[in-house]
């Protein structure tokens, strides 16, 4: 890069500017996007709590991940498949705990633990789905309403308490008994319920903040559209309290999840909701603790996930908030 | 090479004619009483305010707070529409421009020809954006330049604002710079596009005595080179003194003195100018300041009455103030211009 | 010479962080006598808050006082027990803090207020007696007494500062510490509460110590001043002595830098670098990065602050001379 390289474009004087040397601007951007997430890093770190929920939401990756892997080595499909499987060696299902079968099996006689193991990738990914709908619902509509104000974000914000006020649980019940409900679909009705209800208001908020700022009128000086002022200014600073409230989506999602299926309200055949939902349709909820493993399994995997994924957003919040960081 | 610059600016720029030119701006934001009610009463934060700058030339604003110095400044780059009056500037070609109610394309264009500074170099900078994006932004919004050559101008702007070397300080982000030095980048993001005119709205108040002078300088100096004009506000009439050619003294949105900065320093004729140069306290105690007692606070130009604005507290007011609208700025002699009807013209 | 209220020796106060020790208040040492206003001068951070709240032991959890006394007669504040030292303040020594004016509670009226604070370190009063000084008070400070039945959002800022003020007078005390009392005022209010503050000063006879960052303000109100640098005082001498003969470069460069309405317009003249970072200041004398005078002596050891005679003090290896005006 030299003094020849200018161009008449860029204005009065550039060619008094040559010779800088200047390195490739996206190995920068990277390095420096490395750099916050350790800066981000190093203080979650030290948050026992959320470390707790981290190393929890890890195991879980790793059963999600586990399963594939024992179905192709050592579990026998005809067996060990968590939907169609049986094991005939065994006379009367559900069988407690053995050797062959860890957490035993189910009334149908599958294995329990590979219910679990298959459920997780599915947990996961309808928390992810669901919290990535409420984040990009939640920022843009928080921005544009917080943006414009007046008119736009009146009839936005009346909308917004509309869904807040519907009380969202039995709204997905009525839905689930109207439309058979696929994973997917719930990942999407919950991110719009939560985007667009409790998280757009608190992301407004934010955004009302940051909208007074003087580096908006910056950007405004310097010729930006009000495209540019919203997506380059204001929503990058609201992303880490988006994030935040993406870990509290994932808890509701897996919950309502659990919910529904006990309800037998979802068209899906296999989660952690269903395998309880199984236990109770064939009565062995009533019974107490003599069938143990048909119920305790898949509910300790739900309250331990949705805990992980609250405890991590706790300590995220300290990570976002610098106020409330103890010294 | 600088004056290659300036040879440049100079072709641009028609220097007898007028760089900007305001008449009759006025500004006034509706108070509202409730949520539902109509704005019964105004704030007449910017007055029916007359001045012209010429290429080169810095004019200052000073005057106490709320007298609508900010308000001035951002009608003048608009980010606010004026109410009424019209905001002339010289394009490129020569030619004057009414800018006051640009949209759109228009107002994009303009905004390549001004620029500001703002007060809070804490506030003014994106925390999530390095200082390259920052400085570069009036090009990359504006589509000037590829990305390499955008760089080069950035580290070259930087180095000249006193950032140097411009590596170390491209891909930082605000908060690991010093209050100097960001205001330093906020200079640098002002200059880039090359403007003619640049608002700089209390750039160095914020700023720590050490480290204000330097700031000054740079603008100054910078001003010089790339040929532009300031808009310079300040609340401080000694930095104003070091800063412009001119001083405009404000006074609930109006403009009640204006003339050249040492002719105003030295002869105020307006009471209220003579009481806020008597009121500024002087570095040095062996110099001994006057003392003029004028009454009151400022208020609110919350519909004000159709009398000088200044009446309430102006310590030689009579009944002919009382009876009479606001004075008109007028020149008093040698482009000293007063609005007061108790300050005869000179000579007369 | 008249007699001396307080002698400062070799105060050193550390903020204990996560970082490590903010040195605020590095080995300090002054004296003030009776009916002095002394200017405390210097930039943001460098320890002039910090000087004050140690003094009245007003200090933050993880301030630690690392050493020094402050003598007030024979009286060492640093030793008295805290609830000694809480008949001090106010009594003795009261402090007009940042932004004080709006520490006011907007639901009591002003005088209730000044009345509350009169109670509390004079006892229970009767209502009469009591209002009768927050009149006198008000009139000391130039406030209509009529007006100490409003509420503070019914004042000024200007009016409220003299009300802080006028808080601050309560008790009589023998020095009054006021730590930036107008840096958020304009101009002409600024001017009329400075005046109001000298005048007091004057007819009471009390001792001031006045804070700021503003060598102008410094300048208009204290007869002596002290130069702060990093946590450390610098420069101290009479105000007039200090314009016409700075010794420490510092302060040279100080009222280089600062702009004046009066007087020839000089060329001013910027200091370069940036404050040091008191965790890690530099070695030897602080200044020595900005300085244009510094040698390796001043990197290598740390210089006395010592009298020049005519009692002007300076920490300077190189003092200025005749010649370097
Ligand atoms: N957006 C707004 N809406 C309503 N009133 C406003 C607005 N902006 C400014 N004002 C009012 O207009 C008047 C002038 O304000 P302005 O900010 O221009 O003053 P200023 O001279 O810059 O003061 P300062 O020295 O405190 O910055 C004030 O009374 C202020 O309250
Ligand atoms: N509670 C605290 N904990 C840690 N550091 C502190 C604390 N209070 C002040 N400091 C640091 O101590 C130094 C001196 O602070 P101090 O408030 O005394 O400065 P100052 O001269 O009064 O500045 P200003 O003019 O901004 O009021 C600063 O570097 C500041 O950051
Ligand atoms: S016109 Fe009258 S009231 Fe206004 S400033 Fe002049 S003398 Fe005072
Ligand atoms: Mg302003
Ligand atoms: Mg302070």
């Amino acid at each position: 890069m030299s003094v020849e390289q200018t161009d008449q474009n860029v204005g009065v004087g550039a060619e008094t500017y040559g010779g800088v040397r200047t390195e490739q601007l996206w190995r920068v951007r990277l390095k420096l996007l490395w750099n916050s997430l350790r800066s981000s890093w190093a203080i979650f770190s030290e948050n026992p709590i959320g470390m707790i929920g981290l190393v929890i939401i890890f195991i879980f990756g790793l059963m999600a991940l586990s399963h594939p892997i024992l179905m192709a080595t050592v579990w026998d499909a005809a067996t060990y498949d968590p939907i169609v499987g049986f094991d005939y060696t065994i006379d009367s299902h559900p069988s407690a705990p053995s050797a062959a079968h860890l957490l035993g099996t189910d009334p149908i006689g599958r294995d329990v633990l590979s219910q679990l193991l298959y459920s997780t990738s599915s947990e996961f990914g309808l928390g992810i789905v669901a919290a990535l709908v409420t984040v990009t619902i939640g920022t843009s509509i928080g921005a544009v309403a917080a943006f414009y104000g007046g008119v736009i974000d009146s009839v936005l914000m009346r909308l917004a308490d509309l869904v807040i006020m519907i009380p969202s649980l039995p709204l997905l019940i009525v839905l689930g008994a109207f439309f058979e409900l696929n994973l997917l679909m719930l990942a999407f009705v919950i991110g719009i319920l939560s985007g667009f209800g409790g998280v757009t208001v608190i992301i407004k908020s934010q955004a009302l903040t940051i909208k007074v700022k003087p580096f908006i009128e910056a950007a405004r000086v310097a010729g930006g559209s009000d495209f540019h002022i919203i997506f380059t200014h204001i929503v990058p600073n609201l992303l880490p309290l988006a994030f935040l409230y993406m870990m509290f989506t994932v808890t509701t999602a897996i919950f309502s999840e659990a919910v529904l299926s006990f309800f037998g309200l979802m068209n899906i055949r296999m989660s952690w909701g269903i395998m309880i939902n199984l236990a109770q349709s064939e009565g062995y909820l009533l019974r107490g603790f003599e069938f143990w493993w048909l119920l305790f399994p898949a509910s300790i995997a739900i309250t331990l996930l949705c805990a992980a994924f609250y405890l991590v957003g706790r300590a995220l919040d300290e990570v976002v908030n610098p106020r409330l960081r103890k010294r | 090479m600088a004056e290659a610059i300036q040879q440049d600016v100079k072709a641009r720029v028609h220097r007898d004619k007028p760089l900007v030119e305001v008449s009759g701006l006025k500004k006034y934001f509706p108070v509202s009483s409730g949520i539902f009610s109509r704005a019964s009463s105004f704030v007449h934060a910017v007055d029916d305010l007359n001045f012209t700058i010429m290429p080169g030339q810095s004019l200052g604003l000073v005057g106490e707070s709320g007298c609508g110095k900010t308000t001035t400044g951002k009608l003048l780059v608009r980010l606010h529409e004026p109410t009424a009056g019209s905001i002339l500037m010289q394009t490129e070609d020569g030619d004057m421009e009414d800018i006051a109610h640009h949209k759109g394309t228009a107002l994009r264009q303009f905004r390549r020809r001004t620029q500001m500074i703002f007060q809070d170099p804490y506030e003014s900078l994106n925390p999530r954006r390095t200082i390259f994006d920052t400085v570069a932004e009036p090009l990359t919004v504006q589509g000037i330049g590829t990305l390499t050559e955008r760089q080069e101008r950035v580290a070259a702007l930087l180095n000249e604002c006193g950032l140097t070397p411009p590596e170390q300080f491209m891909y930082r982000f605000p908060h690991e710079l010093s209050g100097g030095q960001r205001q330093r980048v906020a200079i640098a993001r002002a200059l880039i596009i090359d403007p003619m005119f640049i608002v700089a709205d209390e750039p160095t108040s914020m700023l720590d005595v050490s480290i204000r002078i330097g700031v000054m300088q740079l603008m100054s100096n910078l001003a010089e080179r790339f040929g532009v004009s300031y808009l310079y506000i300040t609340h401080d009439l000694a930095v104003a003194r070091y800063m412009t050619d001119q001083i405009g003294v404000m006074y609930l949105g109006k403009m009640v003195e204006r003339a050249d900065t040492e002719e105003l320093l030295s002869n105020p004729l307006h009471p209220y100018t003579q009481a806020l140069l008597a009121a500024t306290p002087v570095p040095d105690p062996r110099l001994s300041r006057d003392f003029i007692n004028i009454k009151g606070g400022i208020s609110k130009p919350v519909d004000p009455p159709p009398r000088c604005r200044f009446y309430a507290r102006c310590p030689i007011a009579d009944e002919f103030c009382r009876d009479n609208p606001h004075p008109p700025l007028e020149d008093k002699g040698g482009g000293h211009y007063v609005a007061c009807y108790k300050v005869g013209v000179a000579g007369a | 010479m008249s007699k001396l209220l307080l002698q400062v020796e070799n105060l050193t106060m550390h903020y204990g962080t996560r970082g490590g020790d903010v040195r605020a208040v590095d080995n300090v040492s002054f004296t003030l006598a009776e009916g002095d206003s002394l200017g405390l001068v210097g930039e943001s951070g460098c320890g002039k808050t910090s000087i004050a709240k140690t003094l009245l032991r007003l200090l933050p959890d993880n301030a630690k006082i690392i050493g020094g006394h402050v003598w007030m007669g024979d009286t060492d504040l640093l030793a008295l027990p805290e609830n000694e030292m809480r008949k001090f303040r106010w009594s003795r020594i009261s402090m007009i803090f940042q932004a004080a004016m709006n520490s006011l509670n907007p639901v009591y009226t002003v005088g209730e207020q000044i009345i509350e604070a009169l109670e509390l370190h004079m006892g229970v009063m009767d209502n009469t007696q009591a209002r009768a000084r927050v009149a006198e008070l008000f009139d000391l400070v130039g406030l209509d007494p009529t007006f100490m039945d409003r509420y503070p959002h019914e004042f000024s800022g200007g009016m409220r500062q003299r009300a802080v003020i006028a808080m601050t007078l309560s008790c009589n005390p023998d020095l009054i510490i006021a730590d930036e009392p107008t840096t958020a005022l304009d101009v002409i209010v600024q001017d009329r509460v400075l005046r109001k503050l000298e005048e007091v000063q004057a007819k009471l006879g009390m001792s001031m110590i006045y804070i700021s960052h503003d060598i102008a303000v410094i300048a208009e109100v204290s007869n002596r001043i002290g130069v702060m640098y990093a946590g450390q005082l610098v420069e101290l001498a009479d105000s007039v002595e200090i314009f016409e003969r700075p010794l420490h470069p510092y302060t040279f460069a100080l009222m280089k830098s600062f702009p004046s309405i009066k007087g020839q317009r000089q060329i001013l003249q910027p200091l370069e670098g940036e404050p040091p970072n008191l965790i890690t200041p530099p070695s030897g004398c602080r200044f020595h990065p900005r300085c244009p005078r510094a040698t390796q002596i001043c990197v290598d050891e740390v210089p006395e602050f010592k009298d020049y005679g005519n009692s002007h003090f300076a920490a300077c290896f190189h003092p200025l001379e005749e010649g370097d005006y």
